[in-house]
């Protein structure tokens, strides 16, 4: 199917990295081949430092490339008025007051078609209508820049690089600074965006979680250089996402498909039980610095509701001390804790977490 | 662009004020000139007293026009400069032209302090000499010629602001060395000098200098379109398909030509500059170049008219450097119009 679909942007053999002088700094060198198709979200990923921007920048034609080829619609030689009618750009650059309206920013997004003082025909209007909608920024329309929100601002940002009605649009880590229901919305109209437009869209970003969900393909970017691309289930399975990120003292965790906060560690509780309250049961134990193991024999996706344990079958159950059990009774959870003999019953896992701690 | 409809009422106003402050420049000096007279001068000369005629036809009137020039000439190059390097304390002067165009006339003044010069100075007044006028552009336009070669090696427009700042203490420490050395009486020419004067233009050189504001401001109005994408700053300018080097290049010829133009045959004027991009943002709040840049015009000559009758202090002899008038008058303005403003940050 990708080879019928002809690439809104392919890139070969790429070097990125800036020249300084006559002295070449290389960021990252022999990625494989990257393909941008339409109606396809990609996600860029990778630890701070691997040169995500730096591939952006490079690939959006901000600034050179040090070795390989971009085509972009099968062409590779473009001037930069032509290319601004290809790709639309949302950068991490601050956009300062300067007296601007909203109005008058997402009208700059026609630059590239508008005439030659900038005066706007009816094609141009219906563009910067249309973005203006898709992005649900109407009602700020007259304000001006230095007075809207972080997430605003962004979605301003959006809706000029729509007005400019490229095939292809690039945003350089456009969650940064938001909060997360702001993430999760500026993320999904992404989506929408290239479900609905036939857009290439190619998001620089560090929402793992985000990326993982609604990414069609992800391009993993490792300290190094090296570029692993794929769905991104495929790279949770095979691996790549633990391994590029495993020089940090994060541990990603396979099967939430989060960053894991804690260092794991060695003190094993026998943890059995069904539900959600089973799920975070498991999660508060962690926290507390144990490690939940579920009862041996059993499946561990069965008992342990949609997520199932980690750890079940990794550590022996015999050498757990403790045992705790999640029951339901009447409608109400209860946790009971086995400790030899010993049998406790509580209502709440605060108080289940004390008790551990006191023993 | 859109969201920005021509403020036709606005710029009308600012029209005919102009016209208001262009005649209350004519009327005003030493001799006051009512303004029946004036009027009487343009629309029946037989009519007129002669002497009035006179003062109006070929002192008052050739001033005017040099405030009309330089008003907007320093305030476009002001709000271009503003714009190209996003910084509020952006002027035309900032490039070091203006510095340029005061070593060439140092130099004349100072260093070739020959009886000559000095007798040729004496004669022609300090502002009206070809030779002080010569000197200036030769300066300003060497500092140009070496900007813009610059300009053409350097990415970045903050490194383009730091270099034109270096390049004007430069050249502005050579004119110091110079003062340094030279006698009282030179370099109290050349502060006479750097006081600025709009009264020394008169005739042909009023021509050269309509001329070359003309061609500033045609440049200027043409680049309108990327002085507003460059308000989005380089990297975004760039996204949209504009040549940053060849923009700031047409800018800075545009600017320096306006800025060396007007300081070799008025001398170094400040402010209007600086102030009259702000007072125009704050009354059209917009940001549009479109009309910013007759705002700016408008503004620009309305100030320096106002200035320049100020300076004759009406009702005595004595008439005060329009250089100092200029920030007496406008800084306060400024001051004015930003507390005035209900959001923070104009920038």
């Amino acid at each position: 199917m990708v080879n019928t679909v002809p690439s809104l942007l392919s890139a070969r053999d790429l070097r990125t990295g800036y020249r300084s002088g006559a002295k070449r700094i290389v960021v990252a060198d022999g990625l494989p081949e990257l393909r941008l198709q339409p109606g396809q979200l990609v996600c860029l990923l990778g630890p701070n430092g691997s040169g995500k921007s730096t591939l952006l920048r490079t690939l959006a034609g901000l600034q050179p490339a040090l070795g390989g080829t971009i085509h972009i619609s099968g062409v590779e030689r473009w001037t930069p008025a032509e290319l601004a009618r290809k790709i639309s750009l949302v950068l991490t650059d601050r956009v300062r007051g300067n007296n601007l309206t909203v109005g008058s920013l997402v009208a700059l997004g026609r630059y590239p078609w508008s005439g030659w003082l900038g005066g706007l025909n009816a094609a141009d209007k219906a563009s910067i209508a249309w973005a203006i909608r898709a992005t649900g920024i109407g009602p700020l329309l007259e304000r001006k820049l230095h007075t809207l929100s972080d997430g605003q601002s962004q979605k301003v940002m959006l809706a000029r690089a729509l007005a400019q009605d490229t095939p292809i649009l690039m945003l350089d880590e456009p969650t940064a600074h938001l909060d997360l229901p702001s993430r999760i919305r500026l993320m999904r109209l992404l989506h929408q965006l290239a479900r609905e437009t036939d857009k290439g869209i190619l998001v620089s970003t560090h929402e793992l979680d985000l990326a993982l969900q609604i990414a069609d393909e992800v391009w993993l970017l490792q300290t190094g250089g090296q570029l692993r691309s794929g769905a991104p289930e495929d790279l949770v399975l095979n691996g790549s996402l633990e391994s590029a990120f495993a020089e940090e003292d994060v541990a990603f965790d396979k099967v939430s498909g989060h960053f894991l906060i804690y260092t794991p560690q060695d003190k094993p509780v026998r943890l059995t039980g069904e539900g959600i309250a089973f799920v975070w049961t498991r999660r508060a134990l962690q926290r507390a610095g144990y490690e939940p193991v579920s009862a041996a024999g059993r499946e561990p996706g069965a008992s342990a509701g949609r997520e199932p344990s980690a750890s079940a079958g990794r550590e022996p159950v015999s050498a757990a001390a403790l045992h705790i059990r999640v029951e339901e009774r009447q409608g109400r959870t209860v946790w009971l804790l086995e400790r030899g003999a010993e049998t406790g019953e509580f209502d709440s896992i605060q108080k289940l977490l004390q008790a551990i701690a006191r023993k | 662009m859109t969201g920005n409809p021509f403020p036709k009422f606005r710029l009308t106003g600012l029209l005919l004020l102009l016209l208001l402050a262009f005649l209350l420049d004519l009327s005003t000096g030493t001799i006051h000139i009512p303004l029946k007279d004036i009027f009487r001068v343009f629309f029946s000369p037989s009519g007129a007293d002669p002497t009035g005629y006179f003062i109006v036809k070929s002192i008052r009137l050739p001033k005017a026009c040099a405030a009309v020039l330089a008003g907007c000439g320093l305030s476009v190059g002001g709000l271009q400069m503003q714009t190209l390097f996003r910084n509020p304390l952006a002027d035309p002067a900032i490039l070091g032209i203006t510095a340029g165009a005061s070593l060439g006339v140092a130099a004349v003044m100072l260093a070739g302090g020959s009886m000559a010069t000095l007798y040729a100075i004496k004669e022609l007044g300090v502002t009206g000499s070809w030779l002080v006028i010569t000197a200036a552009c030769i300066g300003a336009g060497g500092v140009m010629v070496v900007v813009l070669i610059l300009s053409r090696r350097l990415r970045d427009n903050v490194m383009m602001l730091i270099v034109g700042l270096m390049i004007g203490s430069l050249t502005l420490a050579l004119v110091s060395i110079w003062q340094y050395f030279s006698n009282p009486e030179q370099v109290k020419e050349y502060l006479l000098w750097t006081f600025g004067s709009l009264g020394g233009v008169s005739g042909s050189q009023l021509s050269i200098l309509t001329l070359v504001i003309l061609v500033g401001l045609i440049v200027c109005v043409l680049s309108s379109k990327m002085l507003d994408a460059l308000l989005l700053g380089e990297s975004y300018a760039r996204s949209m398909g504009l040549n940053v080097r060849s923009a700031r290049t047409i800018i800075i010829c545009s600017t320096s030509l306006m800025a060396g133009g007007i300081t070799a045959f008025c001398g170094p004027i400040g402010f209007i500059g600086i102030a009259v991009p702000h007072i125009a943002r704050s009354l059209f709040n917009t940001s549009s170049h479109r009309i910013l840049i007759p705002a700016c015009c408008g503004i620009g000559t309305i100030l320096l008219l106002l200035c320049d009758t100020l300076a004759q202090l009406p009702g005595s002899q004595t008439v005060l450097p329009i250089n100092v008038i200029t920030s007496l008058v406008g800084a306060p303005l400024v001051i004015v119009l930003l507390l005035r403003q209900t959001t923070a940050h104009p920038w």
